[in-house]
């Protein structure tokens, strides 16, 4: 009885798997993913992608029952695996029985079948497909029922080298400078690296695993257990020293291009910051955020700008804190009608707050001052004793400072007493105000801090673009800093950093996800609510009772 | 002297008179409850003291001055607490920062200190977390206070919320229904726990209850409430044995041989 539900479970998780398959099959996904190598002339993303699926289907089928025996996880997964490979067989028979079927599908295109019919032809294709895919859910299947000892090493090998793979231009343009012609290429290919360097990652990841569970971890924490107070202390320091020294010279090894990537990281990072204030520590639900950091450029273009809209003329430092007061400004305008206002209501207002200024930047009224759809050109580059910053490097420092600012004001006021209303104020309004607290000025904190760091970084956008136009200011921006801070852990500083190279770094660097880069986003929101609702880096519960002289020294560190 | 005069006091919603024309006085130190059957508006003139309504008609004077049309955090600030009949805990914060939250209108530093840790800021955080901690001891919670509130236990939840109560320093304290779902044992607890507040710290109590037991063990006055109007008032026997309580409480039938069975 209970085998038979099994194979149940084996038939409806290889059947979504390939149902999944089917739809990247059919947005024509996986054909793009194809163009991209990740070991030369071994595999490409695309067939990662798609052999992914039947493995992790028959992963899944002995998932939740312990370390089942051999003979029915096999079972389960032959049954898993060929089962993912039936939806794309049937796209292929299409294919055969509608030749213009393209015609209603249009990615569905030769290239999309060779790749699923493996490179042989339609009907041997079909055949070798359903074999591979269930061999590779008995791979799955028989893949969690290792041991740790095996598993463990073969998970971090595979992990290493296929990240590795994944992110090779990374690699490619820190490592140009170091390695010789002749040794680039034979490691890295155009796109993707060469077996040889994939080889090498997967051993190097596999010996370095087994060498840690076997001495090292046991060394590394006797080692810690017999640090005294002040080395521990030390230690803490040093690191800390390391990680500001390798912030600062990371533009230097990352080169040009991706130092921009940062760039654009770093002020999703700082508007991060300022709405996870709103979000995350005063549970003020704003839709609209976009708002200040338009606000924030805007009124820096307009003070800088050389063009013909430019008043003032001013230098960059003189129009930064005009541009931040101005946010703040509206930050606390928009507080003062919505007061009264929770969840669903703020998040609608605040939805058309942020739309009211982004139509207003476009719109006829406001053209002769800001410039319309044509947007605000010339704006100033800011100067540091008559040093003008141009370059992604010069804007680097720029904005690792604002982001510096805004991690030490966060975490200043979280732990403070103005935290500790905005916590209570998002657990329970009611009661928080029957506690003391004093709502209007507590509310219009969290609007006004969490605009001051969107205008902060608009300001810094607009003098690192020269020009900015209203379509750059739409609702998706809203919408990626509230999903970076849910991804990376709401409430969590450094969740918002994770959560910002997630969503915002790593589609950076894959352009070949671009054209599906919400659909991807979409599927990791739903996959991150099921699976880790509290995000990659939740905010860990802080210690008062028994250990807040050690937390005040860490703080303090932090510093 | 009165703590708590309320005179006259009506509240409405729509066509239902929840509290009517009730009037009612606490005497400083006194340990007073407020009953009746469920709906009787309890709770509702609870919410009337401490400006979670504004009621229509009446006023209610606490420690000389009125609560009239003032805030809930007002209020709070001129001396009166509660706690919740449904606990209402912050619960994603931890037992200590609960009471923290309490202590708020004995703070008054501002976040521009908090910003640049400066000494009066830091000095008063301190005293408050020292403060917090001694609170924690009060009501027997040592070793919980960086729990988060909602991994208590419920009676744990019950302490917790007296305990951020008592952090305001108030003069009056209104506890609803505090031992409700509890077991006789802790019931009895929880009993001499509220006496402590009033002989050790000093605090007027004021309680809605249901456990008769509870009630009649330490209630000085006890006032009854049945459709939002005062029925009767009086020491513990009085009420005992009055006859309109007893029909509110059973209905007009079963009074009369249940007033044997209560005094038995």
């Amino acid at each position: 009885m209970s085998s038979q539900l099994d194979l149940r479970n084996a038939a409806r998780v290889g059947l979504l798997a390939g149902v999944v398959t089917l739809g990247i099959s059919a947005v024509g996904m996986l054909e793009s993913f194809d163009t991209r190598d990740l070991i030369v002339g071994l595999l490409t993303l695309g067939q990662l992608v798609l052999f992914s699926a039947p493995f992790f289907a028959g992963y899944r089928v002995t998932l939740g029952e312990g370390k089942s025996d051999v003979g029915p996880a096999a079972v389960g997964g032959v049954v898993a695996g060929a089962l993912t490979a039936v939806p794309p067989i049937a796209l292929i028979l299409l294919t055969l029985a509608a030749p213009n079927i393209r015609n209603s599908l249009v990615n569905v295109s030769p290239e999309l079948i060779s790749l699923l019919s493996l490179g042989a032809s339609e009907v041997v294709g079909s055949l070798l497909l359903l074999v591979v895919m269930a061999v590779l859910g008995v791979a799955g299947a028989m893949f969690h029922i290792l041991p740790d000892a095996i598993r463990k090493p073969l998970v971090s090998g595979l992990g290493w080298m296929l990240g590795f793979a994944i992110l090779s231009e990374v690699s490619l343009n820190i490592l140009r400078p170091v390695l010789g012609r002749g040794l680039m290429r034979a490691l890295f290919g155009t796109k993707g690296i060469t077996p040889l360097l994939a080889a090498i990652i997967f051993v190097a990841a596999i010996g370095l695993t087994i060498w840690w569970s076997k001495n090292g971890k046991q060394r590394y924490e006797s080692r810690k257990a017999a640090m005294s107070e002040a080395q521990i202390k030390q230690s803490r320091r040093v690191s800390i020293g390391v990680g500001i020294v390798s912030l600062l010279i990371l533009p230097i090894i990352l080169g040009t291009y991706l130092t921009e990537v940062v760039d654009n990281v770093g002020l999703f990072i700082l508007m991060g910051m300022g709405l996870n204030i709103v979000v995350g520590f005063a549970g003020l639900l704003d839709l609209g955020y976009v708002a200040f950091f338009a606000i924030g450029a805007y009124v820096m273009g307009i003070l800088t700008s050389q063009g013909a809209l430019g008043i003032g003329h001013m230098s960059f430092w003189l129009a930064l804190p005009i541009a931040v007061g101005t946010a703040v400004l509206a930050g606390v305008t928009l507080g003062i009608p919505v007061l009264r206002m929770r969840g669903d209501y703020l998040a609608i207002v605040t939805l058309g707050f942020g739309e009211i200024i982004r139509v207003l930047a476009t719109s006829d009224l406001l053209k002769p001052y800001i410039g319309g759809a044509q947007g605000i050109l010339q704006i100033g580059k800011p100067t540091i004793f008559g040093f003008e910053m141009v370059k992604p490097i010069h804007f680097y420092y720029l904005i690792l400072a604002g982001v510096g600012l805004a991690v030490f004001v966060a975490s200043r006021l979280r732990d403070a007493r103005l935290g500790r209303q905005w916590m209570a104020l998002r657990e329970d309004e009611d009661v928080a105000e029957a506690m003391g607290i004093h709502l209007v000025s507590t509310k219009l904190l969290a609007f006004g801090i969490g605009a001051a760091f969107s205008g902060l970084a608009g300001a810094i956008f607009s003098a690192r673009l020269s020009s900015i136009f209203p379509h750059s200011f739409n609702l998706l921006i809203s919408i990626n800093v509230l999903s970076l801070i849910i991804v990376g852990g709401i409430g969590s500083l450094p969740g918002v950093v994770v959560g910002a190279l997630v969503l915002v770094g790593l589609p950076e660097l894959l352009r070949e996800f671009a054209e599906y880069r919400m659909l991807l986003y979409g599927a990791l929101l739903i996959a991150m609510m099921i699976a880790r609702p509290e995000g990659l880096w939740p905010s860990p519960v802080t210690k008062r009772e028994f250990h807040a002289a050690e937390e005040e020294e860490a703080m303090g560190g932090a510093q | 002297m009165a703590l708590l005069e309320a005179t006259n006091v009506t509240k409405q919603f729509g066509g239902l008179t929840a509290v009517n024309d009730f009037t009612f006085t606490v005497e400083k130190g006194a340990i007073d409850s407020i009953i009746g059957p469920n709906g009787a508006g309890k709770t509702t003139f609870f919410n009337c003291i401490t400006g979670f309504y504004q009621f229509e008609e009446g006023a209610i004077v606490f420690d000389g001055h009125s609560v009239n049309g003032r805030s809930t955090d007002q209020i709070t600030r001129m001396g009166i607490s509660r706690t919740y009949q449904n606990i209402r805990l912050f619960s994603q914060m931890t037992t200590i920062e609960n009471i923290l939250v309490g202590m708020e209108p004995q703070l008054h530093t501002s976040w521009i200190g908090a910003l640049f840790r400066l000494p009066p800021t830091v000095k008063e955080e301190t005293k408050a977390l020292n403060e917090a901690r001694r609170l924690l001891d009060f009501v027997g919670l040592t070793g919980k206070g960086d729990d988060l509130s909602r991994n208590l236990s419920y009676g744990d939840q019950r302490r917790l919320e007296i305990a951020r109560a008592l952090a305001a320093k108030p003069k009056l304290l209104l506890l609803d229904e505090p031992t409700a779902g509890m077991n006789p044992r802790e019931s009895a607890e929880t009993t001499e726990f509220i006496r402590r507040l009033r002989d050790e710290l000093g605090i007027t109590i004021l309680l809605i209850e249901h456990d008769m037991r509870v009630v009649m063990g330490i209630s000085e006055n006890i006032t009854v409430l049945d459709y939002g109007a005062k029925i009767a008032e009086g020491g513990p026997s009085d009420i005992q044995s009055n006859p309109r309580v007893i029909e509110a409480y059973l209905g007009r039938g079963a009074a009369a041989s249940a007033t044997i069975e209560i005094e038995s």
